[in-house]
């Protein structure tokens, strides 16, 4: 008997868990349908910036208006093309070109820094045809004023924003620096959230000592980052009445075995795709249904959340005590 | 156009309206005033609007006027419908084929913005010097005098012409009435449907040129036929005046809109009338009405048909009353025993038997001079004497040969119930955009009749902006600024410091002033003058601080909505609600398609403003203490006290006849005495920091900030300053120093500055900081470093950046945008070769901020020296230059010749030394210098006339440096042809190339530079085309030294590309990589962008010395690194790019990628021809080698 892979997302009938994250694969067409022919579960779409529209919507307005005060360029520097819109354009045909192009669902992403932007965007989204959006969130404060507490409360009120404008199902990306992350993703669920991303990552920034200048790099996860993700999966994946994903340092099919096992539905990978190419995704698709036949598993949802805190033979290896038996263990 | 029969628009719009729908093509090249004419038809075309046949009008770009002549010539044969758009030179180069279509009887209208001729100056101006310069072509000419009618006409001109068989010449004022915005009533398509003539269209086409039924034009005749032939034509003229009238007539029963070709106003029993065209008849008929109406009896005879001048309908026009008449000309023809109008007036009137009434001429309105009704009294007053005046001047005060009229500048006639609003604005505030909406608010919520017209200072960067605006129940005809305003906007705060923004206010006039301070201060910051002005004038007083409301609602520096706001709250021409309803809904019209960030961000300004709008309460006295500083300082030369800074005070008008050169010539140097401001942050040096590379000077577009080498015996008290690093000038002291009045602010130099603050990297050598916390103590350092003596170029071991940077900069301070790109080149030239320097000017930006009045910013050294400028024209250009090298060569083989016959008088070692070092550039200079002088203390002393016909030309001898200058719009497009005729020969002009690749100073439109995939003007979906590659073209002569910079990505290669090509005798050809305003972005992020076109291919940079060729080496060098960026990276960054990009997603990933193999293929071929060698010692190589 054939191993059901299939599982649900953030209400999707996905036939696996396995599908390429946010990443600027998805900016080629091609590159789309290769994933697809790879067995992509889902498409999951790199974040609408909000900054990047408004700063360009106000950066080419700015442009065009420059000439104003000269009279004989008699009102502009530039055309003014009735053609042409500034705003999110572009990447919501490239929602409907994705949607025109495969059969698996598609899941638009959305980063945004103000309310009104995350709303007005999510909106257009859900129009331009995304079967589901994930909210990128990405919030770390250098202000003083500025607490734990408050930054939570913004994102429970950006879901619930989201929630009440749409009726697509809403996922949060969310960095990995809340302590209290079982309480955040109830508050979340309960705002409306369908979903949990784990994790961001924050590119790190790179220090130039020659020349003194702040770089960031753009280097792909590494397999070290995926028991992070294990562990968070681990800990909330009992608890929380939402559909999971891991995202960060999967590459191999140990590693998506391990992170459905903490209980992720779904198993993003980025860094895996873009330096294997788009047909590792086949490897890791049939090293999975494999390893599963091997070892007797009937389904995905069998495995899903084995090895979380509630179910793993020693739960204690998530508390304290695994911590201090780790230190310990060192002599 | 909008469907609606009304429409508030400028009459480039509504004369472009016409013309595209009534035209199968148009063939178009840009010129002030009419430029927005051929884009507003680009525009429609390039959105699929129709021309009353249901076709898309074509819309094609030539290389000049005489090419748009050209080719409207053969669509005019082939038999199709066609039109153009010019003025002034333009208009000229078309005169060769006006001939031809007119004498070959084509349909055809073109539609002239009529501009001032090029004489002593350039002008952008308006009057009718253009239009009469053509007079003789055999165009039928029609002249509208206000946007109304310049919309009629145009409808009247199309369909004239059908009719007549012969072409027409329908013109307008240039800016009066092309740009004066207004309420117009529109012609529907079924409207122009009526007034055209199918049957004519029909004639036409079947005169065309077709295989089918072959026929021959354009031959060759002879003594014996020539001469009938153009007889022939003469039944065709004399039908015209009844054509052009049945289609006014046929209009008027369309639109109700009556028009007559010689049309008469005033009283029925006139003595005295003026005979007037174009908008000044506007002002003149209703002048003579407000006169009529207080007992006098003149009138205004309006000429709309003035070729063929139809002698009999004119006269019949005058009231048989008509005692004396002043034909007033919009020109001058000097020499001339009248201008054109006034000859055509006499002949008429002596030819109809009416010689017995007086007739005197007069010149009015030349360059857009201001016609004013007060003029008009006078005009009249003038044929009141019994000897009146002829050949009279009004508008001027002319002392020299007494040809002026005095004038009541304060003559009101203006009526009441006008609402008449002044607001000053700075460029980039958006105070203009803002009018033209309120007009358009005004007009379609009232039902008034509005009028706008805009008036705007010559600078570039950081321009004022003057709006004057009238509303009112009646249709407005009055083609002048407003004198007494009942609302005056003041948008900026400092220019209460400049000048007196209450001059024009009239009693109890609104006072709408943005300033810093709050309302309960605002009054002890007015100069004293402006606080008894509004008490005097019981001025209402309202401030708002436009600036924190723009900045707390993310509109940055842009304020026109926020005042837009308060002048609708103030002046309650609207209710508050309804008005702000009406600015969001013209907000979102304006930004709407755009994106909806900006409509968020203007709503918000708007819902902010009136809460921040407050009323202040004049006292009684006026308290302040501050006042206006004087508008230049002591010590400037008295030509700039006199006339300059009465041009830089707005009070130019006033100045007589008798104070202007009457050549044109300027003294140059002026830009230092006009201390403008406009920076709001500068930079400040901090010497610990600094690694003296001078690079921020290099890049400096303004020469505002610099760099000296100086003794320490001569630093002066308090200038801070450092040891100087570099060995050979070692001992020495240091110092980077900012002009603090005269920097823009662009930022250039802090972005270039590579050297950090080790404790705080994010700090540079130079930052920027707040000017006026600096202003005081940067004002005082400035002074001390410009008295610093310059050092001495032989001191400098190493003409590079560094070096290069250390030579005093003879062009400062021009009008140039903030982070202009060119300008850094241009300064450059001055430091190499400043003082030899003669400078051929293209017009463009390059001889607007070179060379436009009221200050110019090439200036000289302490002994006098310094850039010799002028400007000729567009197209001619490498002409103009390469003469200038002829004169130059002349000159000096003249005064060689006579050196010699003189030689036994002078002594031979004189003049061998003088023979030996004449022209030379390398290091002789001194001892020429020496003999010179010692040589023109001999000359003085002799009777010989040899010796009198050398003086004057004995500084020939010394070297001099021929540079030519100008855009890519002259260089590849209008002047390519003299461009590429003066490099076929061997003379050594440098010819530099600022190549913003599109016609930056008209307004942005495309030229041959323009690359594949950017939107300009005329090119708005992106172009199709590869940017032609000039310099490749230059290089295969083989003979020329060629050079391909960006000083934002190789300034070394820069510095020695000028010096290579200065020190090429022969031809060479600079082309440098400018970024423009057109491009669409931060101009602050030039130089990245700079290196990013090198870095991808876009702007290989290379040097091609034939020089190299007789030594057997490669003549070309290619100087930028193999490709390693992106061309889309690129792209990315500019809006022209973007746009494209935006409009077409796919498409436009088709034209980057053709973009990307272009580049590559481009430097791969370079890198093939870099490794050519060629010439006789290339083959001797070779043969050594084997």
């Amino acid at each position: 008997m054939d191993v059901d892979l299939s599982i649900k997302y953030c209400g999707l009938e996905l036939k696996h868990p396995f599908m390429p994250g946010a990443s600027p694969m998805v900016d080629s067409l091609d590159t789309v349908r290769q994933l697809e022919d790879a067995g992509a579960s889902a498409i999951v779409m790199h974040s609408l910036f909000e900054e990047q529209i408004v700063g360009e919507e106000l950066g080419m307005t700015r442009a065009r208006e420059f000439g104003e005060n000269s009279p004989e360029a008699a009102g502009s520097y530039l055309p003014d093309p009735e053609g042409y819109k500034l705003g999110p354009d572009e990447y919501l045909r490239q929602i409907e070109q994705i949607k025109k192009a495969v059969a698996v669902p598609v899941i638009a992403s959305l980063n945004g820094n103000h309310r009104d932007a995350w709303v007005r965007y999510a909106k257009l989204i859900e129009q331009a045809g995304a079967d589901a959006l994930e909210l990128n969130t990405y919030e770390m404060t250098f202000q003083l004023d500025q607490t734990t507490d408050a930054i939570e409360k913004q994102t429970v009120d950006l879901v619930t924003a989201v929630r009440a404008a749409t009726t697509i199902p809403l996922t949060v990306k969310m960095l990995p620096f809340f302590a209290g992350l079982p309480s955040l993703a109830q508050r979340l669920n309960k705002a409306g959230a369908a979903g949990l991303v784990l994790f961001n990552r924050t590119y790190q920034p790179v220090i130039d000592l020659e020349e003194l200048e702040m770089s960031h790099a753009y280097p792909l996860s590494s397999h070290d980052e995926l028991p992070l993700r294990l562990r968070w999966l681990g800990m909330i994946s009992p608890s929380v009445q939402m559909s999971l994903a891991a995202s960060g340092g999967v590459y191999t099919v140990d590693d998506a075995l391990r992170a459905v096992m903490c209980g992720a539905h779904a198993v993003q990978m980025v860094s895996a795709l873009l330096r294997y190419g788009p047909n590792h995704l086949t490897t890791i698709i049939d090293g999975v249904r494999e390893w599963m036949t091997e070892h007797e598993y009937e389904s995905v949802n069998q495995m899903r959340g084995s090895m979380n805190i509630k179910n793993c033979p020693d739960p204690r290896i998530y508390t304290r005590w695994g911590y201090i038996k780790t230190l310990m263990s060192w002599a | 156009m909008s469907q609606t029969n009304t429409a508030a628009v400028d009459a480039n719009e509504a004369v472009a309206s016409i013309a595209h729908r009534l035209s199968e093509v148009a063939v178009i090249y840009p010129i002030t005033p009419s430029s927005p004419m051929g884009e507003f038809a680009d525009e429609w075309s390039a959105l699929g609007r129709k021309n009353i046949w249901g076709q898309v009008p074509q819309i094609m770009e030539m290389q000049s006027e005489a090419g748009a002549a050209g080719a409207v010539h053969g669509v005019l044969q082939a038999g199709s419908l066609v039109t153009t758009f010019t003025a002034s030179q333009g208009l000229l180069l078309m005169i060769p084929n006006m001939y031809k279509i007119a004498g070959e009887l084509l349909p055809f209208t073109m539609h002239v913005a009529a501009r001032t001729l090029a004489t002593h100056a350039l002008s952008i101006f308006g009057d009718h010097g253009d239009v009469m310069a053509a007079r003789q072509t055999g165009f039928i000419m029609l002249a509208s005098n206000s946007p109304q009618e310049c919309h009629d006409l145009a409808a009247v001109a199309h369909a004239a012409t059908l009719e007549a068989s012969l072409p027409v010449m329908h013109f307008f004022d240039g800016f009066r009435t092309s740009h004066e915005v207004g309420q117009i009533h529109t012609l529907s398509d079924d409207d122009l449907r009526a007034m055209i003539s199918e049957e004519a269209i029909a004639r036409f086409r079947a005169r065309g040129m077709n295989p089918n039924k072959p026929i021959i034009r354009g031959t060759a005749q002879n003594p014996d036929v020539f001469f009938q032939t153009r007889e022939a034509a003469n039944p065709l003229y004399l039908k015209v005046p009844a054509i052009v009238q049945a289609a006014m007539d046929k209009l008027a029963t369309l639109c109700g809109r009556a028009y007559k070709l010689y049309e008469y106003e005033g009283a029925a029993d006139a003595e005295r009338v003026i005979i007037i065209m174009g908008s000044g008849a506007e002002t003149a008929a209703t002048t003579a009405a407000h006169l009529n109406a207080a007992g006098e009896k003149v009138g205004v005879l309006k000429v709309r048909l003035y070729r063929p001048f139809s002698a009999e309908l004119f006269v019949n026009a005058l009231p048989k009353t008509v005692k004396s008449i002043a034909v007033l000309d919009r020109t001058k023809e000097p020499g001339a025993t009248g201008e054109p109008l006034y000859l055509d007036v006499l002949t008429a009137l002596h030819e109809t038997g009416r010689g017995n009434v007086k007739v005197v001429g007069g010149r009015y309105g030349l360059s857009s001079k201001e016609f004013s009704p007060g003029m008009v009294v006078a005009t009249f007053e003038n044929l009141a004497k019994p000897e009146p005046k002829n050949h009279f001047t009004v508008g001027i005060l002319d002392d020299v040969t007494h040809t002026s009229l005095k004038w009541d500048p304060q003559y009101d006639i203006e009526s009441d119930d006008t609402f008449r609003a002044i607001f000053y604005g700075l460029g980039a505030d958006g105070t203009v955009g803002a009018n033209k909406n309120t007009i358009k608010i005004i007009c379609d919520a009232t039902g008034s009749y509005g009028q706008g017209y805009f008036v705007y200072d010559s600078k570039k960067s950081g321009a004022m902006t003057t709006s004057h605006l009238r509303f009112g129940p009646k249709v407005i005809r009055s083609p002048y600024l407003i004198t007494k305003s009942k609302f005056i906007g003041c948008h900026q705060p400092f220019f209460v410091d400049r000048f007196d923004v209450l001059e024009l206010a009239q009693p109890g006039a609104v006072f709408l002033l943005n300033s810093p301070y709050p309302a309960d201060q605002v009054w002890n910051h007015l100069p004293a003058d402006i606080q008894q002005k509004m008490i005097d004038l019981k001025i209402q007083f309202y401030t708002i601080d436009a600036l924190s409301v723009a900045r707390d609602t993310g509109m940055g520096t842009r304020i026109n909505t926020i005042m837009q706001t308060c002048f609708f709250a103030i002046s309650g021409i609207l209710p508050q609600e309804e008005a702000i309803k009406y600015i969001k809904k013209a907000i979102e019209k304006t930004y709407g398609k755009k994106g909806q960030e900006v409509v968020r961000r203007n709503f918000e300004a708007v819902d902010a403003t009136v809460a921040n709008l407050h009323k202040v309460n004049v006292p009684n006295k006026a308290t302040s203490t501050i006042k206006r500083p004087p508008v230049v300082p002591a010590e400037a030369p008295d030509f700039v006290q006199r006339i300059t800074a009465q041009i830089m005070a707005g009070r130019g008008d006033l100045l007589p006849v008798s104070a202007l050169p009457a050549d044109g010539t300027w003294p140059t140097g002026t830009t230092k005495w006009e201390k403008r401001g406009i920076a709001a942050e500068i930079p400040i040096w901090d010497s610990s920091v600094c690694i003296q590379c001078n690079k921020c000077s290099m890049v400096c577009p303004h020469a505002a900030i610099r760099a000296k080498v100086y003794s320490a015996d001569d630093a002066p008290e308090g200038l801070p300053c450092v040891d100087y690093k570099a060995p050979d000038l070692r001992g020495n002291k240091f110092t980077i120093q900012v002009a603090p009045d005269d920097c823009t602010g662009c930022n250039l130099c802090v972005m270039v500055c590579p050297a950090k603050n080790k404790a705080e990297p994010k700090r540079k050598a130079i930052n920027l900081e707040n000017r006026l916390e600096h202003l005081e103590v940067e004002r005082a350092n400035w002074d001390k470093f410009i008295n610093i003596p310059q050092i001495e170029r032989e001191k400098i071991v190493r003409i590079d950046v560094k070096g290069s940077q250390l030579l005093e900069p003879l062009f400062e301070f021009s009008g140039a945008c903030a982070g202009c790109g060119e300008t850094p080149y241009v300064k450059l030239m001055t430091q190499l070769f400043g003082e030899r320097l003669m400078i051929a000017n293209a017009t463009g930006c390059s001889s607007i901020y070179g060379g436009n009045l009221p200050t110019t910013p090439y200036t000289v050294n302490k002994l006098g020296r310094g850039p010799a400028w002028c400007n000729s024209l567009f197209e001619d250009n490498a002409e103009f230059g390469f003469g200038m090298r002829l004169a130059v060569n002349a000159q000096r083989m003249q005064a060689e010749f006579l050196l010699k016959q003189l030689a036994p008088k002078l002594g031979d070692s004189r003049v061998q030394t003088a023979l030996q070092c004449a022209g030379s550039t390398n290091g002789t200079a001194k001892q020429l210098e020496a003999v010179i002088k010692d040589i023109d203390a001999e000359l003085r002393k002799m009777d010989d006339p040899a010796a009198k016909r050398l003086l004057p030309i004995l500084d020939s001898l010394m070297p001099r440096s021929v540079w030519i200058l100008g855009g890519d719009g002259w260089a590849y497009d209008i002047g390519y042809g003299g461009l590429d005729h003066v490099l076929a020969q061997t003379q050594n002009v440098n010819i530099l190339v600022l190549d913003t690749e599109v016609y930056s100073n008209t307004g942005g439109q495309a030229s041959k530079s323009t690359p594949l995939g950017a939107s300009a003007k005329f090119a708005n979906a992106g172009k199709m085309t590869s940017k032609k590659d000039l310099g490749l073209i230059a290089m295969s002569y083989g003979h020329v030294y060629v050079a391909s910079v960006a000083f934002g990505a190789k300034d070394t290669q820069t510095v020695q590309a000028f010096l290579e090509a200065e020190s090429y005798d022969g031809p060479s050809l600079i082309i440098a990589y400018s970024h423009c305003i057109a491009h669409g972005y931060d101009l602050a992020n030039g130089l990245e962008q700079q290196k990013l076109a090198v870095d991808s291919g876009v702007w290989p940079l290379y040097r091609f010395d034939p020089r190299k060729i007789e030594k057997g080496e490669p003549a070309l060098q290619l100087d930028s690194p193999p490709i390693k960026a992106k061309v889309s990276q690129y792209h990315a960054n500019e809006t022209r790019f973007r746009m494209v990009q935006k409009m077409n997603p796919a498409r436009f990933a088709e034209l980057e990628a053709q973009a990307e193999r272009s580049a590559a293929a481009r430097v791969e071929l370079y890198k093939q021809l870099a490794d050519i060698r060629r010439g006789a010692a290339a083959a001797d190589k070779q043969a050594d080698q084997n």
